[in-house]
């Protein structure tokens, strides 16, 4: 009965609006005959010999509830995947789920589509909004036992409809995408439904963060849309995103490929780079969705979130002190530093496996949440290349929509040479970086733990593109070049090379040079990293900054 | 000594009284049993002293050398320039790359180093070159004075059949076997016949259990000649190997010795060191719970009558093997400080290192036999960076990416030489630290052992303590009742960690829920957010599904304040903590009982590990949904392992023995890998055909990497 007063008296300001409460029809079954033995006496009385609308309602709900039907829901488990309504409940807090648009049918009437066993309610797709950790989300979850998922219109109606409100209030939308693709019977209808949801993705990119979890298929036009959600993630071995299937590819280009070839979570995580990270299975995704979400803002008007921490602000690291090698074309992991600083060594890495010679991801310091970027001297020696240019910039980009400081580690010996590079078009994607970089106002904080070498030292949130705080590590070397290359150039032809070597590094591989200048704002001890950070956030917590005004700027695309 | 011969009552009155007279004239101001070093200014000794070693030797000495005044000097490989115990030191040297031929056993460079810095003096440590006759003699021929005895003796000693002869003579006793150098295979095989299986093959030149195989019939015989012969050449450049009666089932207890250059020795009681595995030691404790003062005694005047047999001076130790029969043998002598000197100096009060130093520049002995007491008990463990479920522990590598040790806990002292952020790494000994415990009583040294172990933060590196935590609570143990095949009697299947009792594992998952529970509360308080929730109630009761090795439990979790019940199996269990997510030791009350607990990690997806009784166990947390739908998920198919032969260890190839196309048999060789100058086997678990050969001769391979592949 509760379910059905809030129901009720919410679709005073929302029609349609519906408390779900628990699992499929087996725990909804009681409520309703009981709702329903009440009920049928009052509308007997003026209803007779119709079936009742609230009889209707009730029917129209329970079938909502099964979606595609049972057999299709065991269907969807034994393929190991989790039915649309179960993902929503394993997603959100218990209880906290509001429902839209139960009652909504597609209004296809070609081939058969308008004969009754043909229309579910609520169609292919279950939407509504409900909180994470107590925070609104809105979510639409494809529900794969109705059509396959197919986007009809009035799926897409659904979803943009979602959108609409989380835009009004300035709250995150979480699609959980598991999609056949278009609904062919509607033809061009589905394909406006498809353009409705990426302009709205469009209009949202920078408002509200948009995450996408693909947890089936998500072929064709769909592609687009988590392609312009903030995150993309996906659940191994059962999810797919590719333009094309194998069959076409066969077809066209005589390819052989398999689905998880072509575009399973592994390629997207690791080659591709169109996902941001994979998970084992539905559970782990939806599990690992909730921790992600903590970190994010709800929207553009409100601070990066600040939880309770119990890691102490102050803490001292001495393991950072030797983490650095001594000979300097040595490397070490920079995750070992990214651990050793943030709150309790939590760091939720963004495509940990794509463009490994840059490491970011999301992590807490005294309990606020930052965005950290880091070269990693593990990986091609931590150089920039085109991929980890752009990993990095859309990285950045996000975090200075949604007010999520910057901090940066550095130990990048360049940006890698060759021709691969060059056809490729590292100059254009190196400069995303850059701009990246010099157009947050967001808090930037900066830590250079040893190489900062050329172009590449401007780039990584130097003190000239804005810095708020740049530290540099006794460690340090920030040069033109290392002392080998600097000194062929400057003395060539001479003898006494290693001298001359000897002396220019004696002159730049220390911090001192961009010291003197003021390029860095002091050297600090690397144990005492984490305490100067935390006390430089709460200082910039208040920082203001605007760009002058534009209708928007002109990235390298 | 009188107090040895006087009743057992008698014998804690009179341990007492020392205590007291010990510490009154010897200006004692530490805490019991702690070690002293007694600095008297008007010693002159060095002024400079330079420590041939690396990491918790090369600390603990230069501890002493501070308390005297003594500069220290500190050698170093390149990898070790920014280790602890080059910090520690007022000047340090490189003497070479990694390698430790090339760095610690370089004595060019060492040499060098001593002329460079001008030292007066050097602690070798052990290990390396502590016991190399070559270098005490180039120390000698530059004035230089090697802290230790001199060539004489540690040539006469370090060579086991001459030691044996030496013993014989000095009227030690001696255990039955060939006192010769065994030529080969078929001679030793010969010789094993003579003295009757079971034999002990070792190195001549050999010590801490390298080059040392037992052979219970002609085969073993041979393959341990072949090994054994191996080892020591790679370990000790001397490949000679001698045979022996393998006496079965023995203690190995030993004595130290001290002894000056005046003549004077003196034996400063027993270490047991019978729990060992391969030959090495892993928990040590002074006194000996099986000695009793006769026995004790008879051993200590025999170790001092060898000791003056060979005009020994400095610190000593004269390993014996003891049978049940408490009939003791003499086993070798080790010319240096030993590993475990520390239990020793907690039941003396004496600093063993001090004494060395003032032995090496003249002085004689301060002490009379009479004035050496048993103070209490010590334990020590030696907390290893190595995997104790593979062969009760297989080298492991990495960055110390947290380390804590339980120092904060009275009457714990903790040997080591690294720090948070170390590395630890293939080159030199996977030593961690050296843990000990000291108490009045044994039971309160073991006790305190308990605690400490549980306190013990180490992480980046596999390490051993859930092996020491069960074995120093081992009822076996506890009752003295060990023998140097302790660990293979005990687990005879190999080490599998603790076996969790009902109500521990209710405790443990009660103490998982809770974890989870709090992790929960915790994520969904954030702080001056106005956009949470304010309808939402913080929940108060919590249904879950707590999942160990295969078992699921349901679970429902209800908390007022910081205690949690936890309703498990129709049982409560009420935790209780501050709940400081943050800090790696979790201090919990489970039912009214405080346990050290220890959250090792913590994800998303509920999984929470959890060190618990010293082993860690993975849980898995759920709510009561995700688990029920858990069931749709599927299952993914690990890697077929049987036909895939990986590293499971980092360490260097030394041989391999198969090339792609030989078929093999279950069980035969295909490779060797050596590491930490041991040698392993690699075999084939099964019948096949090799595919692929992934390593060669000579190639450094970490663990878990692809050696051989079969089809």
């Amino acid at each position: 009965m509760a379910a059905f007063t809030v129901a009720r008296s919410g679709g005073r300001f929302l029609r349609g609006l519906f408390v779900f409460k628990g699992l499929g029809t087996g725990r909804y079954g009681p409520a309703v005959s009981a709702v329903r033995s009440v009920t049928q006496q009052q509308m007997r009385s003026f209803c007779v010999g119709h079936l009742s609308v609230q009889e209707r309602i009730e029917k129209k709900r329970r079938a909502a509830l099964v979606g595609g039907g049972q057999k299709r829901i065991d269907a969807q488990h034994q393929r190991g995947k989790l039915t649309a309504r179960e993902r929503i409940e394993l997603l959100l807090d218990p209880d906290s789920f509001v429902e839209y648009d139960m009652f909504v049918e597609h209004r296809c009437s070609d081939f058969g589509m308008e004969a009754d066993h043909n229309k579910y309610p609520g169609d292919s797709v279950v939407t509504g909004q409900g909180r994470i950790n107590g925070r609104l989300v809105y979510v639409f979850s494809q529900d794969f036992t109705v059509f396959g998922g197919s986007l009809s219109g009035a799926h897409a109606q659904k979803i943009c409809k979602i959108m609409d409100q989380a835009m009004l209030v300035g709250a995150p939308v979480i699609g959980l995408n598991d999609s056949g693709g278009a609904r062919i019977q509607e033809g061009v209808e589905s394909l406006a439904g498809y353009a409705d949801i990426f302009l709205r993705n469009v209009t949202a990119s920078g408002v509200i963060p948009q995450i996408s979890l693909i947890m089936g298929p998500c072929a064709g036009g769909a592609v687009y849309s988590p392609a312009l959600t903030d995150f993309t993630f996906m659940v191994k071995d059962t999810s797919y995103l590719f333009i094309t299937g194998p069959d076409v590819v066969k077809s066209v280009t005589n390819e052989d490929v398999t689905q998880e070839e072509l575009g399973g979570a592994k390629t997207h995580t690791a080659v591709s780079g169109v996902a941001h990270r994979a998970f084992e299975n539905d559970i782990d995704a939806l599990l690992n969705l909730r921790e992600f979400f903590n970190f994010l803002p709800l929207s553009n008007q409100d601070a990066a979130p600040v939880t309770e921490c119990h890691d102490p602000s102050d803490r001292l690291v001495p393991g950072l002190d030797t983490v650095v090698p001594l000979e300097s074309t040595k490397a070490y992991d920079m995750l070992d530093i990214i651990h050793g600083i943030v709150d309790e060594r939590e760091f939720f890495e963004i495509m940990p496996n794509y463009a490994k010679n840059i490491v970011v991801g999301f992590a807490r310091m005294n309990g606020r949440t930052v965005g950290i970027v880091g070269n990693q001297p593990k990986v091609a020696s931590g150089c920039l290349d085109i991929n980890s240019s752009v990993k990095g910039a859309r990285f950045v980009r996000f975090c200075d929509a949604f007010n999520i400081p910057i901090i940066t580690f550095v130990d990048v010996p360049g940006f890698l040479p060759g021709t691969a590079q060059e056809y490729g078009g590292i100059i254009r994607h190196g400069a995303k970086l850059l701009f990246a970089f010099a157009e947050a106002t967001v808090p930037k904080i900066t830590i250079i733990t040893r190489k900062a070498y050329g172009g590449a030292y401007d780039v990584m949130s130097s003190k000239h593109l804005r810095g708020d705080v740049n530290y540099a590590w006794p460690s340090a070397e920030v040069a033109v070049m290392g002392a080998k290359g600097a000194v062929q150039i400057i003395f060539r032809g001479k003898e006494n090379q290693a001298e001359a070597e000897a002396e220019y590094v004696e002159k730049f591989a220390n911090p001192f040079p961009a010291a003197v200048r003021g390029f860095v704002d002091d050297i600090i001890q690397p144990s005492a990293t984490r305490k100067r950070i935390c006390r430089d956030l709460e200082v910039l917590a208040s920082k203001k900054q605007t760009n002058p005004w534009k209708k928007h700027a002109n990235i390298p695309l | 000594m009188a107090s040895f011969t006087v009743s057992r009552a008698l014998q804690r009155v009179l341990f007492g009284l020392q205590r007291v007279s010990f510490k009154s004239r010897c200006h004692v101001n530490t805490t019991v049993s702690q070690y002293s070093t007694v600095y008297d200014s008007s010693e002159k000794t060095f002024d400079k002293i330079l420590i041939a070693n690396r990491g918790e030797i090369a600390c603990r000495v230069m501890k002493t050398c501070k308390k005297m005044g003594i500069k220290t000097v500190a050698v170093h490989s390149d990898v070790d320039s920014s280790a602890v115990h080059v910090k520690m030191a007022d000047e340090a040297i490189c003497v070479g790359p990694a390698p430790s031929n090339k760095s610690y056993l370089n004595m060019d460079a060492i040499m060098k180093a001593i002329r460079q810095t001008r030292a007066q003096a050097v602690h070798p440590g052990y290990g390396f070159l502590s016991e190399n006759k070559e270098f005490a003699r180039r120390l000698a021929a530059e004035g230089v004075t090697f802290i230790g005895p001199d060539t004489h003796a540690i040539q006469a000693m370090g060579d086991k059949i001459e030691s044996k002869l030496i013993a014989k003579k000095a009227k030690v006793n001696t255990i039955p076997g060939f006192d010769g150098v065994v030529k080969d295979a078929e001679e030793a095989v010969r010789i094993a016949g003579e003295i009757g299986y079971p034999v002990m093959i070792k190195a001549s030149a050999g010590g801490g259990g390298k080059g040392m195989r037992i052979a219970w019939n002609d085969e073993e015989t041979r393959e341990g000649f072949r090994f054994s012969s191996q080892e020591a050449a790679s370990s000790f450049g001397d490949d000679r190997l001698l045979i022996e009666k393998f006496i079965d089932n023995p203690r190995h207890i030993e004595i130290q010795v001290l002894a000056d250059k005046h003549g004077n020795a003196l034996w400063l009681n027993e270490r047991e060191c019978s729990i060992q595995r391969r030959n090495q030691k892993v928990v040590e404790e002074a006194p000996s719970t099986f000695l009793d003062p006769e026995t004790r005694r008879a051993m200590g005047e025999q170790a001092v009558s060898l000791a003056k047999a060979v005009q020994y001076s400095s610190a000593g130790t004269v390993e014996f093997l003891v049978d049940s029969r408490k009939n003791f043998y003499f086993l070798e002598m080790n010319t240096r400080l030993q590993v475990e000197h520390p239990i020793t100096e907690c039941i003396t009060g004496l600093d063993l290192v001090q004494e060395m130093i003032r032995v090496a520049s003249g002085y004689t002995l301060r002490h009379k036999q009479a004035d050496i007491p048993i103070n209490g008990w010590a334990v020590e463990s030696r907390v290893y960076a190595e995997d104790p479920y593979k062969s009760f522990g297989l080298p492991s590598i990495g960055r110390l990416s947290q380390y804590q040790e339980p120092v904060n806990l009275p009457q714990v002292r903790v040997d080591s030489g690294i720090q948070e952020g170390s590395d630890i790494s293939i080159y030199y000994d996977p030593m961690i630290s050296k843990l000990v415990t000291f108490g009045s009583t044994r039971a309160e040294a073991l006790q305190r052992m308990v605690e400490a172990l549980d306190s013990y933060v180490i992480r980046g590196v596999t390490h051993n303590i859930p092996l020491l935590r069960e074995v120093i609570t081992h009822p076996r143990f506890i009752s003295g009742d060990i023998s140097t095949k302790f660990l293979q009697e005990v687990y005879p299947e190999g080490f599998k960690g603790h076996q969790l009792s009902d109500s521990e594992r209710r405790e443990l998952l009660a103490t998982a829920a809770s974890v989870f529970v709090a992790a929960q509360i915790r994520s969904q308080r954030f702080l001056g957010n106005l956009r949470v929730s304010g309808s939402q109630q913080e929940r108060r009761r919590w249904e879950l599904s707590v999942e160990l090795e295969k078992g699921v439990h349901a679970v429902t979790v209800s908390h007022s304040g910081s205690t949690y019940t936890v309703d498990l199996d129709g049982m409560r269990v009420d935790v209780s903590s501050e709940w400081n997510l943050a800090s790696a030791l979790l201090p919990v009350t489970i039912n009214g009982t405080q346990r050290t607990v220890q959250c090792l990690s913590r994800n998303a997806a509920g999984e929470i590990e959890l060190q618990y009784f010293g082993t860690s166990y993975k849980v898995r947390v759920l709510s009561k949904l995700a688990a029920v739908l858990s069931k749709h998920m599927p299952e993914k198919v690990p890697e077929d392992t049987s036909s895939i032969l990986r590293s499971p260890m980092p360490g260097s190839v030394v041989a391999v023995s198969v090339r792609p196309g030989d078929t093999v048999a279950e069980g035969q060789e295909i490779c060797v890998i050596e590491a930490m100058k041991m040698q392993n086997s690699m075999t084939a678990s099964k019948t096949g055909k090799v595919k692929s050969v992934h390593c060669k001769s000579g190639d450094t391979v970490g663990e878990g990497d692809l050696l051989v592949e079969l089809e």
